[in-house]
């Protein structure tokens, strides 16, 4: 019997384990489906990453590194190529590997650390030939930096997530032509810095509101048009521009990872699609908890292995006899502007003297305040922002007396000055 | 004036760099961003991130970077240098595997195990 298994060996799986060992828990297991420790942080290859947990800038192997580091000669037991199949209520987990072919493992507790996937063509659904050269960025960035191929040598990136923003300066220092990257939004998805230095830096021009509305090719591709479009995301007659390109590289956005949560019931929140929280990190499923990617989708490695943190941390708690499932719980609800909020629910009286709250604006604030309100329209909380953009997580900070206060039910909600 | 974006942190900050007055920098939330505003418009540098090519180790692609920022018109020339590298497993995160890349003072190291 295991205190705890850990499901995913990414950052989330890392510094969730990390936190089950300083809490004192001896039976801890990792289960990861590939080869190695790390998750995506190992293609990954470009820095940025540790900032706040290390106070320096990381690259992703580095990132993951100092985790595995920390976990190397400790009780913490890892399995890897092998494959996490389902989990049921008494918190057994079905695993199978070569090695040891189907085992049932049993736990007193789970966390759910299995990260996020991408958004492919068939999920937004491009028109035009399904030649080959058309790949999600992450499969790029894999098949470049772990694989050593290249992936095409002129690209149109459709989308301005991260990933995409950081193949097209990879792409571009490996000797490609990156000739476009185009948004349906008004705004670009991915971070400032990366639009700074992974596009200006290289003269990539950014092209947002516009749209790929045909591929062609027999095939590999040879080239896509691109068009403007209108406030309703339709193309625009007449504003067709045509790239000359063998590769698209798609980065539209990522998913979480939740076959195994739904299969076991567990309540997912339809806009995250992941797991519904509580403010431990437990989900609706007692005694299984949740962390990273597979939540909500984070900008930051930082944050990830954070929010593991507390959930390593509440799952000690919970093998250690803590229980929370009686206390009263108050719901955060979200008003237009605010996609969703990390937890979703919070039991009171709190256990901490505030709790954090997370979340993504979806359409861009200039100057505003952000406001939790209780049902009687009191202002429980509110913050000062110069500007919140869909593309960066905003976190607020409630402290526990504010929150005792509150009459209901939460809202979050930002208006603008 | 000129406007930038600090790439120091994944934060953002939005820049002023006054030129005209010993490169001063406004709106910048802490230090870094202040040296960043003043290099860039002078002499831009930029850490390289890529990989090299690896023998005998898990995977046929060692990550690497370079231990500081380099000035940013090397960085194609910088590239050049990589392709052709070879190296042999086992490397240990943090090995030097170019000394002094372009007589630049910084050294291209790994940045992971493998
Ligand atoms: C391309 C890219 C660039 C990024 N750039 C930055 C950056 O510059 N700075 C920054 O701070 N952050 C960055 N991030 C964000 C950060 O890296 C991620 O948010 C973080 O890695 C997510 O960690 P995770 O552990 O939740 O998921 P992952 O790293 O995806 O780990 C999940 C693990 O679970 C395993 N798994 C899944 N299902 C199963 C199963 N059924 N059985 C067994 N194992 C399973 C997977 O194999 C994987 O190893 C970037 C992310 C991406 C994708
Ligand atoms: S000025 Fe400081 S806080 Fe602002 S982006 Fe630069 S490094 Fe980050």
């Amino acid at each position: 019997m295991y205190d705890v298994i850990i499901i995913g060996g990414g950052p989330a799986g890392l510094a969730s384990a990390k936190a089950c060992l300083d809490k004192g828990l001896e039976k801890v297991l990792i289960v990861e489906r590939d080869k190695e420790l790390g998750g995506i942080l190992n293609q990954c290859i470009h820095n940025g990453f540790g900032l706040h947990m290390f106070k320096e800038e990381l690259t992703g192997p580095e990132f993951a590194g100092r985790f595995i580091d920390m976990l190397r000669d400790t009780k913490v037991e890892v399995m890897l190529d092998t494959m996490v199949l389902s989990i049921e209520d008494d918190h057994t987990v079905h695993v199978i590997n070569t090695v040891n072919g189907y085992q049932c493992l049993k736990a007193k507790s789970i966390i759910l650390a299995m990260g996020c996937r991408e958004r492919t063509r068939g999920a937004i659904a491009i028109p035009g030939t399904r030649a080959a050269g058309v790949f999600t960025a992450g499969t790029a960035q894999r098949y470049m930096n772990i694989d050593g191929y290249m992936v095409g040598k002129r690209v149109v990136i459709l989308g301005s997530g991260d990933i995409g923003l950081i193949m097209a300066r990879r792409m571009t220092l490996e000797g490609a032509k990156v000739l476009a990257c185009v948004e349906i939004n008004p705004y670009s998805g991915g971070l400032a810095r990366n639009i700074k230095q992974c596009l200006e830096d290289f003269n990539i021009p950014l092209y947002l509101s516009h749209t790929i509305t045909d591929i062609r090719g027999e095939n590999r591709v040879e080239g896509v048009t691109v068009s403007k479009v209108d406030g309703h995301f339709q193309p625009i007659k007449g504003t067709e521009m045509y790239f000359d390109c063998d590769t698209v590289l798609l980065s539209v956005g990522l998913i979480p990872e939740n076959e195994l949560s739904k299969a076991a019931n567990i309540r997912i929140d339809p806009r995250t699609r992941g797991p519904v929280v509580y403010e431990n990190m437990e989900t609706s499923a007692e005694g299984i908890f949740a962390c990273g990617n597979v939540v909500h989708v984070h900008d930051l490695a930082d944050n990830v292995a954070l929010e593991a943190k507390k959930a390593g941390e509440s799952a000690a708690e919970y093998v250690s006899g803590l229980r929370r499932a009686d206390k009263k719980v108050v719901e955060i609800k979200t008003l237009p502007g605010v996609g969703y909020t990390v937890p979703q629910h919070v039991r009171v009286p709190l256990d901490n003297k505030f709790v954090e709250v997370f979340f993504r604006v979806n359409r861009v604030f200039g100057n505003s305040v952000i406001l939790v309100k209780d049902e009687k329209d009191n202002v429980i909380s509110q913050f000062k922002r110069e500007f919140i953009v869909p593309g960066s997580m905003e976190k607020i900070i409630i402290p526990k007396v504010m929150l005792e206060k509150a009459e209901g039910n939460l809202t979050v909600s930002v208006k603008e000055d | 004036m000129t406007e930038l974006i600090c790439i120091g942190c994944p934060k953002g900050c939005h820049l002023k760099v006054d030129e005209e007055n010993g490169y001063k920098v406004t709106g910048n939330s802490c230090p870094v961003g202040a040296e960043y505003g003043a290099n860039e418009l002078r002499n831009p540098t930029r850490v390289l991130t890529s990989t090299v090519r690896i023998v005998g180790g898990l995977h046929d692609c060692l990550p690497v970077r370079t231990n500081k920022p380099i000035p940013k018109p090397l960085l194609l020339e910088a590239m050049a240098q990589l392709r052709n590298i070879e190296v042999k497993s086992p490397v240990r995160m943090g090995d030097v595997i170019i000394e002094n890349l372009l007589g630049t003072g910084a050294d291209v190291i790994a940045t992971r195990n493998m």
